[in-house]
């Protein structure tokens, strides 16, 4: 079929910002929400909330559409993340880059696995990193820090999963979805 | 665009990540030996964001001002009566201020007392409420008017209206950190009850920060007035910072008077640097332990 060449320039421009879009969602997503946790509602808490919210997006999005989120790009909110909450400069980014080893290293097999699996993994990696966090955290402060927070974490990292996932999925398939462009 | 050929680009893609963590090791380690050059960024951050946050907050204040109109008409004969009576309350107390003040006054006149100097200060918005889960802070946009002065502000009091809620550790031109008293770092020196008991107020990472250290046979008794004092030259004296209460664990914790969890506007006091020193260092004459030995 031949087109006109003017028409198709237009097409592609507009096609190719709907692309870019595309892939741009999960990124300013992860970044808009990260800051929009830190808007004082009143709520308790909302430092752990911060940190499962990191981990979940960068898990989910690394899993299942990991062009979006480049090293680069996770080093950057990890050292977002130290800036805007007190944490020593570059332990989140290098808890971040860590986890998103961790996926894309099991990224074949966990793809296939059913929910449920994928929610135990994230689970499982998120108590990982958060007690290397800790870990790291004491080591750089020179005293051990109280544990109570950092079960909490996981725990709050556990139950926002869930709703997480929900939301991503639904990006994944509508907004964000690259191959529908 | 440059073109790289397809398997140098692979590897390109495979090395990013390992890359990208050598460099955020670096950043721990260059973060742990120059804390000055965090504090900068941070503080560059926060000037960058503050804006952002105070026009994201403004919707949340205004919903929390005028959201209640609704609830506050069904209950405003009740609180009336309760203000009226408060009120009447108050007029006797005042009359008590009153009589206090003039005595006050005129024993401080026959002290030849010097007053402590007045601070100056300033109302800012509180527009985020950030911190780690080991760090409490809340980050507050600064008036305009204390561009360039943001090395006067650090070490600044804040105060919400009714007690002591932290001390800002970080300052730009548009923004400031403050630490709350609840911070894991937060060491306040403190005056307990009538007699001024010294102990120190520790920051718990909880709601209630623990007290330490006060005198042997003296412990805190439940219900003291928790005031700062001036031991360490940080802090002024007299500032009300919370209550004592024994918590489940019969430890002495302190309850905050600030509202901690719901700060919206803080008073940031900015106290002179001259404070009169209470354990006053002598400066040695600066001799090095090996010239004092050749001599």
């Amino acid at each position: 079929m031949v087109r006109r060449p003017d028409l198709r320039r237009d097409m592609s421009i507009w096609r190719r910002l709907d692309i870019a879009s595309r892939y741009a969602w999960p990124g300013s997503v992860l970044l808009l929400g990260l800051l929009l946790v830190g808007v004082p509602l009143g709520l308790p808490g909302l430092a752990v909330l911060r940190a499962a919210y990191v981990m979940g997006s960068v898990f989910f999005w690394s899993l299942y559409r990991p062009v979006s989120v480049p090293a680069p790009f996770v080093a950057g909110v990890g050292l977002l993340v130290d800036l805007l909450g007190l944490s020593p400069l570059g332990m989140w980014a290098v808890l971040l880059l860590l986890l998103q080893a961790c996926v894309l290293a099991a990224r074949r097999r966990l793809i296939t696995q059913s929910f449920l699996l994928t929610w135990a993994s994230f689970a499982a990696l998120a108590a990982i990193l958060s007690g290397l966090g800790w870990v790291m955290q004491s080591a750089l402060e020179l005293h051990a820090l109280p544990l109570l927070p950092l079960l909490v974490q996981v725990l709050v990292a556990c139950l926002v999963y869930p709703a997480l996932a929900g939301l991503f999925i639904g990006a994944h398939r509508g907004a964000a979805a690259a191959e529908l462009a | 665009m440059i073109r790289l050929s397809v398997p140098f680009r692979q590897a390109l893609s495979r090395l990013t990540l390992p890359v990208m963590l050598i460099v955020s090791l670096g950043a721990v380690l260059v973060g742990r030996a120059d804390q000055a050059l965090t504090d900068r960024l941070r503080a560059g951050l926060d000037d960058w964001l503050a804006p952002a946050y105070a026009m994201m907050t403004a919707p949340v204040m205004m919903l929390e001002h005028d959201g209640g109109v609704v609830g506050h008409f069904f209950n405003l004969e009740a609180e009336n009566q309760q203000l009226q009576a408060e009120n009447a309350k108050l007029r006797q107390w005042q009359a008590v201020a009153m009589a206090l003040q003039a005595q006050n006054d005129e024993l401080k006149s026959a002290l030849n007392y010097v007053p402590s100097p007045t601070p100056e200060f300033f109302s800012a918005k509180v527009v985020a409420d950030l911190g780690g889960i080991y760090a409490r802070s809340v980050l507050v946009s600064t008036p305009d008017n204390m561009t360039g002065q943001a090395a006067k502000l650090v070490g600044a009091i804040a105060m919400d209206g009714r007690g002591v809620a932290g001390r800002v550790v970080e300052a730009g031109d548009r923004s400031a950190r403050v630490l709350l008293i609840t911070d894991l770092n937060s060491r306040i020196p403190v005056a307990l009850g009538v007699h001024g008991q010294p102990a120190l107020m520790v920051g718990t990472n909880g709601d209630d920060p623990g007290l330490l250290y006060w005198a042997p046979g003296t412990p805190p008794a439940e219900g003291d007035m928790v005031l700062t004092s001036a031991v360490g030259g940080v802090f002024p004296p007299g500032l009300p910072v919370g209550v004592v209460h024994y918590d489940a664990q019969n430890d002495p914790v302190v309850l905050p008077l600030a509202d901690i969890g719901g700060l919206r506007l803080l008073r940031l006091f900015i106290y002179p640097t001259n404070q009169p020193v209470l354990a006053p260092v002598h400066d040695q004459p600066k001799v090095s332990a090996k010239s004092r030995r050749k001599h």
